[in-house]
C-alpha cells in the first residue's frame, strides 16, 4: 500500500462530487481497454520495517570493511560529521530547482558560494553550478571548446582517465571531430608529440593533473604553445590535491573540470557524484549548465538568481549550450560545506597529509622484493607499482585478505598487466599501510 | 507599433536603412518588445562578409535569445560598440541609436526581397490576429 | 544573509585533519606547487553550522511547504529511503570494486539492487531491458536518442529528423540536437493533443523517430497514442517516451504496451527520490528487445551460479554514458520505495495523483481560464489570461502565493499556453492542504478584480523580493572573488 496518501474514503467521495465523476476509474476514460497493461506483476508492498530488513540484508552482502588502497579518480576520504547533519536538512534536499528566487535563496546563495569556492580552489574566474560528474563535465568542456573556437580537432593526453575517454568516445561517435591521442612519457605529458599536433585546426588539448597514473605535471608550457595556435587547454583536476598543487589558473588553462567526489561525498558505488567546471570570464556565455549570479532586489537588497538562462535548454531548446536541466545542486552544496569546514588551512593540511602518507607507502612498498615503485615523475596520493606478477591476480588474492590493493592498469591499458595503481588517503593509518605491505609481500612470495 | 517609413524589413523583424552604397541594420520595435530587456548583444566582426538572410548577430534578454539575420548581403564596416556596455539602447531606440551594424552593400537589387514599411505594417497586423 | 566569505576571520579553523602518524614529510619541487593559498573560507565549525542551518531556512521545500510544481512531481520523499541509502554497506562501496578480478563477489548486494531494479522497472513500464546509467532525465533523453541513432545505423537507415511536439519540454529538442538530428516541431491541435494530421504530413522515411510524453505536458492522455506509435513504426521510425509524466499511469498503462520503443524514467519524480535543490537526479532508460544490443555497458547479469556480475561483452553497445552504473544512491532509494508501495501502492499513486489534480481543476475553473476544459491527468494547466487583462500576470500570481507560504506552480510552461500556470499536487497531498491552496488562489483572483496594482510589489514577507534579473545578466557576478567585465 501507499502510506503517503492522505485521502480517506469520505474525502474521495467529496472530491469526486466536486469533479462530477462517479468513480476514480471515470477519470481514466481516455485510457481504453486496449491500452491497459499486458501484465503488472509487481510484488505486494511491504512495511517500512520489512523493506529495511531486506535492504540491510543486501547491504551486508557488500564488503564495506575492506581497507581501500584503490582510487582511479574516486577516493576514500573522511566526511566530517557536520556535513552529514547539515545536508540532511529537509529544506536543502527536498527543495527543487530555484525557479522562484524569493523562496530559494538558501539553495541559490549556497550555489553562488560553491561557484566562488571552486574558483578559489582552481584560480579560475567563473564556475557553473555543477554538471553530473567529472566524466560528463570533461565532455561538456570539449564541446564548449569546439563552440568557442569553431574548430574540430582535439588532442587528448594519454594520461587522461580512460573511463572519461570512453565517455567522450561514446558521445562523439556521430560527430565530425578529429581526435589525436598523445602518449605519456615517464609518467608525464609528451610535449614533443603535442607540439607536433598543435595547429590552427586544433580546438583543444585535453590534459589531466594529477593524471590517471598519479603523476603530477606543470602544464604551463603546453598552455602557452596551445594559445599561440589559438587552441584552448582543458584540464581535469583532483580538487583535494589543489590544497598544495599548482592550480590550472596559474598554468594558463582555459577550462577546468573535475570530479568533486573527494570534496565530502561518499563513494556510493558510483554516484551521485559532482562534476565541476570553471573557465575564463570571457567564455561565460558559452559555458553549459546553470549559473547563479548576484544581483539586487526591488529594495536594493543583495540576492541571488539563476542567470544567463538564455544559454539553457528551457529557452534555447535545440540551440542550447547543453541539454542539462537537473544537475547535482545537493552534491555541490555538500562540497561547499566540505570546503568551508576544512577551509583555507584545512584543505592545505589535508593535501599534505595525503602526500605524506602516500610517500610513506611508496617507501614501505618499495622495500618489497621484486616490486618497483615508479619514480620517474612526482606523484600526489596515487602512484604506479610494477609487480613481478599479473596485478589483477595479486589484487584477487589481496582482496581475500581484506585489502582493495589498487587498480590493475591492464584493465584499460593492454601491455600494463603487471602494473598496479595504488592510492593512499589520510584515512590510511601507519599500521594499515605496513600491514598492506606485509600482505602484499606474502601474496607475492609465499 | 512604430515603423520607419523609408526603411526595409524582413519577416524576422530586422530593418535596414539604405543610404547609397552602405546601410545600417537593426531590429524592430516588435522584436525588442518581444525580447524584453536586452542584456547582451553579440556583435559581428568588422570586415566579415554576410549573405542576405544569413546570421549576422545575436541578441539576448533574460527570457530569450535570438539570432539576427542580415536583411541584405555585404561587408560589415562598422559595429555599434556602444551596445557592449549599453545593450538597452536597442530597447530605448531600436531604429536609431540601437543600430547593430553598418554594412557595405553587395547588391542593391536584393531589397526587392524585403518588405516596405507599408508591407511590414500589414504583416504586423496579420501577426496580431 | 552574509556570505560565508564575509564571515571568515583570519586564523579561524573548522574541521581538523588528524596528525600524521607516518613520520614522513614529503616535499614536491616548487614548480609543481601553488604559489598562493586558496581563498577558501576561514570559519569555525560552529559558524559553519549556523551559516548552513540559517541558509536552509531561506528555502521553501516539500518538507515545509505545498510545492505543486507542474511537471516536477514534487511528492513527499519518504525518510526511510534515506536510512537505506546511508547504510555503510552501500555508502562506502568503491565503484571500481566489481571491476577487479573476483571483486564482484564483494559487491553482490549492490549488483543485486541494480539487477532487480532492471526487472521491476521493465515490468512497470512494459519495456524489456533497462540501463540505470543515465544521471538525470535529460541525460536519459540523450542516451535514448543515441540508442535510436545506433539502431538506425545498424540497419543502414539514413535518417535526419526527429519529430517533437511544440508542447515538449526543452530538454527534448536540446537532446535530439546534441545527438546530431534536426528537429521538426508539430503543433498541438485545439484539444491540446499532438496534431495527428500534421504529424502524418511530416512522417516520412527521413524521420528517425518521434519524442513524446503521455500524458502530454498539458496533462492530457492521448487516446490515439497507439495509432501514433504505429504510424511512426510504419516509416521504420522509433518512438521515445519522456517519462516525466509517468506518475498518473502507473498500473493503468505501460508505455511498452502502446508502442513506445525507448523511454526514460525520472527517479526523482515518479519514484520519489529527493530533488535536492536541483539534483542529483537519475534517468534510467528502458528499451524494447530490438534495441537492447545497443544499451550502454556495463550491464549487470546473473550467472548460472546465481552470482551477479558486470558484463562488458556487448559489441554493439554505444559505450559508456557515465563513469559507472548510474546514480546508485538514488537507484537504491527508488528501489526501497517501489518495494514498500508494491503493486497496490503504485496503483493508488496514479489514482490519487489524478484525483487530486482534477479536484483542484474543478474548484478553480470559474476563476482562472482553463484552455482545455476537460478531465486532466496528474497536472492541470490554467492560463492567467483573464488576470493579465487587468495587468496581473502568471508571475504575479506566483509571487502572491509565495507570500502565503505556498510554493508557486510552474509558470510559463508549456510554451504553447499563454500565461501558463501548471499545477501538479501529487498523490501525497491531503484535501486539507489542497483546500487551503484553492482558497488562496481564489483570494488572488478576487484581489485581481479589486486591486490589481498591489500584485506588482509582491512578495512582501520574504527576505528578498523581485530580484533584478536584467542586472544579473548584464553585470555578471557569479564569483565572489572576481568582479568585472572581461578585459578589466
Amino acid at each position: 500500500m501507499n502510506p503517503y496518501i492522505a485521502n480517506t474514503d469520505e474525502e474521495v467521495k467529496l472530491m469526486l462530487e466536486a469533479v462530477g465523476v462517479k468513480s476514480i476509474d471515470g477519470l481514466f476514460a481516455d485510457i481504453k481497454p486496449h491500452h491497459r497493461p499486458k501484465s503488472f506483476n509487481i510484488p505486494q508492498g511491504k512495511s517500512e520495517f520489512e523493506v529495511l530488513e531486506y535492504i540491510n540484508h543486501l547491504a551486508k552482502k557488500n564488503a564495506d570493511d575492506l581497507t581501500l588502497f584503490i582510487g582511479g579518480g574516486y577516493y576514500d576520504h573522511y566526511t566530517p560529521a557536520a556535513i552529514s547533519a547539515l545536508i540532511s536538512r529537509g529544506e536543502f534536499y527536498t527543495a527543487y530547482t530555484p525557479y522562484q528566487p524569493e523562496c530559494s535563496q538558501g539553495t541559490l546563495q549556497a550555489l553562488y558560494e560553491y561557484q566562488s569556492c571552486i574558483c578559489a580552489l582552481t584560480e579560475m574566474e567563473v564556475s557553473n553550478a555543477s554538471l553530473y560528474d567529472g566524466g560528463t563535465a570533461l565532455y561538456e568542456a570539449m564541446m564548449m571548446a569546439l563552440r568557442v573556437t569553431g574548430r574540430n580537432k582535439v588532442i587528448v593526453d594519454g594520461g587522461v582517465s580512460p573511463i572519461y575517454r570512453k565517455i567522450i568516445k561514446t558521445y562523439t561517435s556521430n560527430l565530425n571531430i578529429e581526435f589525436k591521442e598523445t602518449p605519456v612519457v615517464h609518467g608525464q605529458s609528451d610535449r614533443s608529440e603535442i607540439t607536433k599536433l598543435l595547429d590552427d585546426k586544433t580546438a583543444a588539448v585535453i590534459l589531466q593533473n594529477p593524471n590517471f597514473f598519479g603523476a603530477i605535471d606543470d602544464h604551463s608550457d603546453i598552455a602557452q604553445k596551445a594559445h599561440t595556435c589559438g587552441a584552448l587547454v582543458i584540464e581535469s583536476v583532483y580538487p583535494v590535491s589543489l590544497g598544495i598543487l599548482k592550480t590550472p589558473g596559474e598554468m594558463g588553462v582555459d577550462i577546468v573540470t573535475g570530479e568533486g567526489q573527494s570534496l565530502g561525498l561518499s563513494l556510493n558505488f558510483g554516484g551521485p557524484y559532482l562534476g565541476f567546471m570553471a573557465t575564463r570570464r570571457e567564455f561565460v556565455r558559452k559555458m553549459p549548465g546553470r549559473i547563479v549570479g548576484q544581483t539586487v532586489d526591488s529594495k536594493g537588497r543583495r540576492c541571488f538568481v539563476n542567470t544567463l538562462q538564455a544559454r539553457e535548454q528551457h529557452i534555447r531548446r535545440e540551440k542550447a549550450m547543453s541539454n542539462i536541466c537537473t544537475n547535482v545542486a545537493l552534491c555541490a552544496t555538500q562540497s561547499l560545506m566540505f570546503m568551508s569546514l576544512l577551509g583555507k588551512q584545512g584543505l592545505k593540511e589535508l593535501a599534505q597529509l595525503n602526500l605524506d602518507k602516500a610517500e610513506f607507502a611508496r617507501q614501505v612498498i618499495g622495500k618489497i622484493k621484486g616490486v618497483e615503485v615508479k619514480k620517474s615523475s612526482p606523484t600526489f596520493n596515487e602512484f604506479c607499482v610494477f609487480l613481478p606478477q599479473d596485478a589483477s591476480k595479486v589484487v584477487a588474492a589481496m582482496i581475500k585478505k581484506g585489502f582493495a590493493a589498487g587498480f590493475p592498469l591492464g584493465r584499460y591499458y593492454p601491455g600494463m598487466e603487471n602494473y598496479l595503481l595504488v592510492a593512499v588517503t589520510e584515512k590510511r593509518t601507519k599500521e594499515e599501510i605496513e600491514k598492506f605491505a606485509q600482505n602484499l609481500k606474502d601474496v607475492l612470495w609465499n | 507599433m512604430e515603423v520607419m517609413k523609408h526603411y526595409f524589413y524582413t519577416k524576422e523583424h530586422e530593418w535596414i536603412n539604405i543610404d547609397g552604397e552602405t546601410a545600417y541594420v537593426g531590429i524592430t520595435e516588435y522584436a525588442q518588445s518581444a525580447l524584453g530587456d536586452i542584456t547582451f548583444v553579440e556583435l559581428p566582426k568588422v570586415d566579415s562578409e554576410v549573405e542576405q538572410f544569413e546570421r549576422l548577430a545575436a541578441v539576448e534578454s533574460v527570457k530569450a535569445a535570438s539570432d539576427i539575420f542580415s536583411p541584405m548581403s555585404g561587408k560589415v564596416i562598422e559595429v555599434n560598440t556602444a551596445l557592449d556596455s549599453k545593450p538597452e539602447l536597442i530597447n530605448k531606440s531600436c531604429f536609431e541609436n540601437g543600430w547593430i551594424a553598418k554594412i557595405e552593400l553587395a547588391d542593391e537589387e536584393e531589397k526587392s526581397n524585403l518588405m516596405t514599411a507599408a508591407e511590414y505594417e500589414k504583416f504586423l497586423e496579420g501577426l496580431e490576429e | 544573509m552574509e556570505l560565508i566569505f564575509e564571515k571568515s576571520v583570519t586564523g579561524h579553523r573548522g574541521f581538523r585533519v588528524s596528525n600524521s602518524d607516518v613520520g614522513v614529510q614529503a616535499h614536491l619541487p616548487a614548480q609543481y606547487l601553488r604559489v598562493k593559498d586558496s581563498q577558501l573560507p576561514e570559519v569555525t565549525e560552529l559558524d559553519c553550522v549556523r551559516h548552513f542551518t540559517l541558509l536552509s531556512q531561506l528555502n521553501f521545500s516539500v518538507d515545509t511547504q505545498f510545492y505543486p510544481l507542474g511537471s516536477c512531481t514534487m511528492k513527499y520523499n519518504p525518510k526511510f529511503t534515506e536510512k537505506a541509502a546511508s547504510l555503510s554497506g552501500f555508502a562506502n562501496l568503491h565503484p571500481l570494486l566489481p571491476q577487479l578480478k573476483g571483486g564482484e563477489l564483494f559487491t553482490q548486494g549492490a549488483l543485486e539492487v541494480l539487477y532487480e531494479m532492471d526487472i521491476l522497472l521493465s515490468e512497470i513500464t512494459g519495456m524489456d531491458d533497462f540501463t540505470m546509467q543515465p544521471l538525470a532525465g535529460a541525460h536519459g533523453e540523450l542516451t535514448g536518442v543515441m540508442l535510436m541513432a545506433a539502431y538506425h545505423r545498424a540497419k543502414g537507415n539514413k535518417k535526419k529528423y526527429i519529430i517533437i511536439p511544440d508542447s515538449a519540454h526543452g530538454t527534448n529538442p536540446a537532446s535530439a540536437a546534441i545527438a546530431g538530428y534536426e528537429i521538426i516541431s508539430i503543433p498541438s491541435d485545439k484539444n491540446g493533443l499532438m496534431d495527428i494530421v500534421k504529424l502524418k504530413e511530416k512522417l516520412n522515411a527521413d524521420v528517425a523517430g518521434v519524442m513524446l510524453t503521455c500524458p502530454d505536458t498539458l496533462g492530457i492522455f492521448n487516446p490515439d497514442i497507439d495509432k501514433i506509435t504505429k504510424m511512426v513504426h510504419d516509416v521504420d521510425g522509433l518512438v521515445y517516451y519522456d517519462g516525466a509524466n509517468l506518475n498518473p499511469i502507473l498500473g493503468r498503462c505501460r508505455p511498452g504496451d502502446v508502442g513506445f520503443d525507448i523511454m526514460h524514467i525520472n527517479l526523482h519524480k515518479t519514484f520519489s527520490t529527493p530533488h535536492g535543490g536541483g539534483g542529483p537526479g537519475s534517468g534510467p532508460v528502458g528499451v524494447k528487445k530490438k534495441i537492447s544490443a545497443f544499451l550502454p555497458i556495463s550491464r549487470v547479469v546473473k550467472r548460472d551460479d546465481g552470482a551477479f556480475a558486470l558484463d562488458y561483452d556487448f559489441p554493439d553497445s554505444i559505450g559508456y554514458i557515465a563513469s559507472f552504473y548510474g546514480n546508485f544512491g538514488l537507484i537504491l532509494r527508488a528501489f526501497a520505495y517501489i518495494l514498500m508501495l508494491g503493486k497496490e501502492g503504485l496503483l493508488e499513486t496514479a489514482n490519487h495523483a489524478v484525483l487530486n489534480a482534477n479536484y483542484i481543476r474543478s474548484k478553480l475553473k470559474q476563476y482562472y481560464h482553463l484552455p482545455f476544459d476537460r478531465i486532466c491527468m496528474h497536472e492541470c494547466v490554467f492560463s492567467a489570461l483573464r488576470q493579465a487583462e487587468k495587468g496581473v500576470h502568471a508571475i504575479d500570481i506566483a509571487k502572491f502565493l509565495i507570500d502565503k507560504g505556498i510554493h508557486p506552480p510552474t509558470v510559463y510552461f508549456p510554451l504553447i499556453v499563454k500565461e501558463a500556470v501548471m499545477i501538479e499536487p501529487t498523490e501525497t497531498e491531503s484535501k486539507k492542504t489542497m483546500d487551503h491552496f484553492i482558497a488562496t488562489m481564489i483570494e488572488a483572483a478576487q484581489l485581481v478584480e479589486k486591486d490589481p496594482d498591489m500584485f506588482h510589489s509582491l512578495p512582501l514577507t520574504t527576505p528578498v523580493s523581485r530580484p533584478d534579473e536584467v542586472k544579473a545578466a548584464k553585470d555578471i557576478d557569479c564569483n565572489f572573488f572576481f568582479k568585472g567585465r572581461p578585459g578589466q
